[in-house]
């Protein structure tokens, strides 16, 4: 990743949008195959909060990530081969495939961790972008969550300590409707984004199906922290495509709601940004690419309990 | 020749925190009143005048959070010293430091320089929810180091050697130690190392291992055995976690009878793994079969006799001694 990127070009948006499609897509055939040794939560359709944020991102930037968050970590610069690895349990992986796709982290690329606590990446990042601003570095720290984590203790004290202090720290609600198995209606009172004006900072909202609008905002986010301006609560209203988790039917979900975001899905409309045949040539680089991972992964030996300390 | 002050528990603690700050600019302090105030106690006094603002911040009573901040700040390259100022407001925190934390090097294979102070009410009139004691708790969890200085001498060296640790590690202070004197080598180069108990008294016909307010209690307790002609060897593990077994072994090897003396109840304690570790490693040498010496399975009141009342006393130590050897 360079430094100081200001919009990537469509290519690299529409490469970065299809990686984390396609990385999902392939590690659920891999999970229906019996091969992935943990519970794993897809963000299909979620991929323009992850790849719009990180693209005002360097790699010195730090962010914090969720349960559902291999789409996090891949736009921060994740290495694929390390991650496919860790989720398909090899002592390859991230941290020898004993921990899998809930405990992903990669401090080297800013990626302090997925979590499988909700809510218990708030205080992290707080503490990130605290670490940040006392080394005087003009770093920032980012924080993704989901609307569920909005009604944990963790948020409220969290927003309220880095406007307090001012902290170089964009908040990323990734608003996908739904927490676990109920309606976003069921856990959150009010309106997120609106939540961050009684902390005195700003908070938007944006269409997480377009993925320019969630780079503008994240942008404008960055860069507020990065000049000691203080936090950013940003609120990208996305989608849910998948279940909570692989193998979960989402009985529990409207399909001509699930249509209606299929029609403007942001993996299609980065496609058609760029001419055809760049966007065949990307097709398959990334299938290349993941059907590389998974072959390097699936020859590795598996997770060994003397990785166990 | 070290050069010794007889400096108070909560003097070591701030000697330690000054001494730290100067020698490495990495080391900041957070949590409720440490600042401007110098803490609700007074322990970190002149601590903000000295280094300023920057690195010795006043949080708002966000106990998660301000754990949080040691984990993040931690993570990019700092050496956080946190303060959650009491042992029972940790309860607030503990996802941050039992699933966050404690998990940061088995995630990621990166050190954690994190200290968590917090402080236990033993020994105040601050009634049940503020007079807990959970060392137990966190020391059953993988990841931490967990210790517990009962004097002003170990509360310095054991928080100087937790700052500088790579691994998170939780320093529980004590209140009713807070202005107990030990002589303390001034020296910046002064440590206690992390995992390694003091034999406090020598003996050969019993073995006392007592943490916190016990210990003093303790030590009085073998004086007055050794005028009944019983030698008690006295032992203060100092970390809990990881617990300095092989002094414990062999201490109990030598003496073949243990008793272990807390502030904390029995069921489920650090006494209880104590036992267990002579009842694995010394059995066949034991001649007695240990005794723990707990507070009682309640809460804890608030007033002073009541306090008392519900925890060991030199009386108490002093009989079992004597019983255990007869
Ligand atoms: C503290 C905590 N409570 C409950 C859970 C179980 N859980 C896992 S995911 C989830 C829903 C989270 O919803 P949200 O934050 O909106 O994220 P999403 O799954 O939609 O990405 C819950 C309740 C958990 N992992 N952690």
């Amino acid at each position: 990743m360079p430094d100081d990127v200001t919009s990537p070009p469509p290519a690299d948006l529409y490469r970065q949008l299809l990686l984390c499609r396609r990385f999902e897509e392939v590690v659920a055939e891999q999970y229906r195959e019996g091969r992935v040794p943990g519970p794993l939560h897809l963000a299909l359709g979620q991929e323009a909060t992850a790849v719009g944020v990180c693209a005002a991102l360097r790699r010195t930037d730090v962010i914090t990530s969720t349960h559902r968050g291999h789409h996090h970590c891949l736009a921060k610069g994740a290495d694929v081969d390390r991650m496919m690895a860790e989720l398909l349990g090899r002592r390859t992986g991230y941290s020898a495939g004993r921990n899998g796709s809930m405990h992903i982290a990669d401090p080297d690329v800013g990626l302090l961790g997925t979590n499988g606590i909700v809510g218990g990446g708030l205080p992290i990042a707080t503490g990130a972008a605290f670490g940040l601003q006392v080394q005087g570095r003009d770093d920032v720290a980012v924080c993704f969550f989901g609307e569920g984590a909005t009604a944990t203790g963790n948020f409220g004290e969290a927003l309220n300590l880095a406007a307090l202090w001012s902290l170089p720290v964009v908040f990323v609600c990734e608003n996908n409707r739904f927490a676990e198995l109920t309606p976003s209606s069921t856990h959150v009172a009010g309106e997120v984004w609106q939540r961050a004006e009684a902390y005195g900072f700003p908070g938007v909202r944006v269409d997480g199906s377009d993925v320019h609008a969630v780079a503008a905002a994240s942008h404008e986010a960055v860069a507020r922290a990065r000049a000691g301006d203080g936090p950013t609560l940003l609120e990208v209203m996305t989608y849910r495509l998948s279940g909570h988790y692989v193998g979960d039917p989402a009985t529990y979900r409207d399909e001509a709601e699930a249509q209606a975001w299929r029609d403007r899905d942001a993996v299609a409309r980065a496609r058609a940004d760029i001419a055809e045949s760049d966007a065949t040539a990307i097709d398959d680089e990334i299938s290349t690419l993941l059907a590389t991972a998974v072959e390097r992964a699936l020859a590795a030996p598996t997770a060994d309990p003397e990785d166990l300390g | 020749m070290t050069t010794t002050r007889p400096l108070k528990f909560w003097q070591g603690v701030n000697q330690a925190l000054h001494q730290e700050m100067e020698r490495d600019e990495k080391v900041v302090l957070v949590g409720e009143d440490v600042g401007g105030p110098g803490g609700p106690y007074g322990v970190t006094r002149n601590l903000r005048a000295t280094f300023g603002p920057n690195r010795v911040r006043d949080t708002p009573i966000s106990e998660s959070t301000i754990a949080g901040l040691g984990v993040g700040a931690a993570a990019v390259g700092l050496r956080p010293v946190v303060e959650l100022m009491f042992f029972d407001f940790c309860m607030l925190a503990m996802d941050q430091i039992v699933n966050q934390a404690a998990k940061y090097r088995y995630f990621t294979g990166r050190s954690l320089p994190f200290t968590i102070r917090t402080m236990s009410g033993s020994g105040g009139s601050y009634g049940a929810q503020h007079c807990q004691s959970f060392e137990a708790w966190f020391a059953a969890v993988p990841g931490l180091t967990v210790v517990m200085p009962s004097n002003a001498r170990d509360a310095k060296g054991l928080l100087k050697s937790a700052i500088r640790s790579d691994d998170p590690t939780l320093v529980i202070e004590t209140f009713g130690l807070l202005t107990a004197r030990r002589d303390t080598p001034v020296d910046e180069d002064f440590l206690v190392p992390l995992g390694v108990a003091e034999t406090r008294r020598t003996g050969d016909d019993v073995t006392v291992v007592a943490t916190g307010r016990m210990v003093d209690r303790s030590l009085e307790a073998a004086e007055r055995a050794a005028a009944d002609g019983v030698s008690a060897e006295v032992i203060d593990p100092r970390t809990i976690a990881p617990l300095d077994r092989a002094t414990i072994v062999e201490s109990v090897s030598r003496t073949g009878r243990l008793v272990v003396v807390q502030e904390a109840p029995g069921p489920f304690s650090v006494a209880a793994e104590v036992c267990a570790l002579a009842v694995e490693e010394c059995f066949d040498r034991l001649r007695a079969a240990p005794v723990r010496l707990c507070a009682e399975f309640a809460n804890v009141p608030t007033p002073q006799e009541l306090v008392e009342a519900r925890v060991p006393g030199v009386d108490a130590i002093h009989a079992a001694l004597l019983t255990v050897t007869r």
